[in-house]
């Protein structure tokens, strides 16, 4: 089980890989389309790289009600087995 | 009629990762050609290829490469160029069009997210499979970036896509649809499918033991085309356009002309009648007499037939006048990209009245065509060059010519 201080830096690596979204900047309040000018194609590709790091899974309509990126800390946390 | 200038020029190929150092290479006849190192190519009966000279992905922002397949990175990258080149024209975006020709498009990306499917299931292709694998992505990348608004196109013509871009070029500003067309060809489709494919219609020369040496236009032991990546663009302008805003004006696009075989899928018609037909029609297209070409930037891809109807239709539409160049010898097939790269180094040989040497070229072929015509071997020749001709022709039938003036 990751810590949420592990999940906060994996997901900001992912961010960085896929969206170019410097690490200092994945902060939890921020939206990921307003804040960090992420599109829905990244989006998914961030959805797809949380699945395979975490070993959870985002189903469409879940992913649809993850805006920040706290909203995707607390989901991995809630889900990750 | 208004006469169509060229202003700007970009490209990255298997002999530099731009023009100048493209069009150095070429007059020191260097050879771009090498071999695959990847451990696929043991199997591969042809393992001679044209390979980047400059990796594209490391002169393109992280995110942004991992969004675009290597044929849109590449294009992007020769846009930038061409663009910079021309002195970034202010151009009103509804009167700026973008025209890049492509054989296969983003078949690397089609291949490997193919790869993905296969290996991990639907869910992990990624959601930039169709942006990256679509024909039309170079050209709506470069679009995009240049906010090209009156239209961004992509001719599909194989090995003639390239130079048929620059003929739709050419046909958006006559037509009054554009002042400003971005136009040329991109291609990076190494990979095992494509090279498997190739070989297989005995295309690819097999010269394995001599990289260098296995492109031999015109050639008696020519045995087929040696597969290379790259990318060309050029900026066209309306003469009136460019002079207004004081633009260097590098030769003038004065024709195109474009035909169809429809002889057979693949082989070209062997008199190579429909071919001449283009150059024909691309000197009609221009107002220019076939004697006044004094240089033709050939196709030449080295394959047995292709070579031989080629010297039938330039001694048909030209005679045998003009000093003929095979390029290939240097930089490989591009396939869609070839036409426009081609275009390049035809605009070059007349601002800097030279015509590149075909290498390899030691022992011409006995039959009488090519025999006649006055192919420029080994080292470049310097002459007094007023207009120019590239041909190109692609699996289809595709003939396309394209005839450019000194400025």
């Amino acid at each position: 089980m990751a810590t949420t201080e592990e999940i906060q830096s994996g997901l900001a690596e992912i961010l960085e890989e896929v969206a170019g979204v410097l690490p200092a900047d994945a902060t939890p309040e921020k939206s990921f389309t307003e804040d960090l000018d992420v599109d829905s194609l990244s989006m998914v590709e961030i959805a797809t790289a949380v699945e395979d790091k975490f070993g959870v899974a985002i189903p469409d309509d879940e992913l649809a009600n993850i805006r920040t990126v706290g909203d995707a800390i607390s989901f991995i946390e809630k889900n990750q087995s | 009629m208004s006469d169509i200038v060229v202003t700007g020029l970009g490209a990255t190929t298997p002999l530099g990762g731009d023009v100048a150092s493209t069009w150095a290479a070429l007059l020191e006849g260097r050879s771009g050609i090498g071999l695959l190192t990847e451990a696929w190519a043991e199997q591969m009966p042809a393992r001679v290829i044209g390979r980047l000279a400059v990796e594209p992905s490391e002169r393109l922002d992280r995110v942004k490469a991992r969004r675009l397949d290597r044929c849109q990175q590449i294009a992007l990258l020769a846009a930038r160029e061409a663009w910079a080149d021309a002195g970034s024209p202010e151009v009103d975006p509804e009167r700026l069009a973008v025209v890049i020709g492509t054989g296969v498009g983003g078949a690397l990306t089609m291949l490997d997210q193919d790869d993905e499917l296969e290996e991990r299931g639907p869910s992990r292709v990624s959601p930039m499979a169709v942006p990256m694998l679509m024909p039309n992505g170079s050209a709506a990348a470069v679009g995009l970036e240049l906010q090209a608004r009156a239209g961004v196109h992509t001719p599909v013509s194989a090995c003639a896509a390239g130079s048929e871009g620059i003929s739709l070029g050419l046909d958006l500003i006559r037509a009054g649809r554009a002042d400003v067309v971005v136009a040329g060809g991109a291609e990076a489709c190494i990979h095992p499918l494509p090279m498997a494919g190739f070989s297989r219609m005995r295309a690819l020369s097999t010269r394995n033991d001599d990289p260098k040496r296995a492109s031999r236009p015109f050639d008696k032991g020519r045995d087929g085309f040696v597969l290379g990546e790259g990318a060309g663009l050029i900026v066209l302008e309306r003469a009136e356009f460019a002079r207004a805003r004081g633009a260097q004006i590098y030769a003038v696009l004065a024709g195109a002309g474009v035909s169809c075989d429809s002889f057979d899928m693949v082989q070209p018609q062997p008199e190579g009648d429909y071919a001449a037909l283009a150059i024909r029609l691309a000197l009609r297209s221009a107002g220019i007499d076939a004697a006044e070409i004094g240089h033709v930037n050939a196709h030449a891809t080295a394959t047995p037939a292709g070579d031989i109807a080629e010297a039938g239709a330039i001694l048909n539409a030209i005679g045998d006048g003009a000093a003929v160049a095979g390029t290939k010898s240097m930089t490989g097939h591009m396939l869609g990209a070839s036409g426009a790269v081609e275009a390049i180094f035809t605009i070059l040989a007349l601002r800097d009245q030279i015509v590149p040497g075909t290498q390899n070229a030691e022992d011409l072929d006995d039959d009488p065509r090519v025999q006649a015509l006055d192919i420029v071997r080994g080292a470049p020749r310097k002459t007094t060059l007023r207009a120019a001709v590239n041909d190109s022709f692609g699996f289809g039938g595709h003939n396309v010519a394209l005839v450019f003036t000194a400025a």
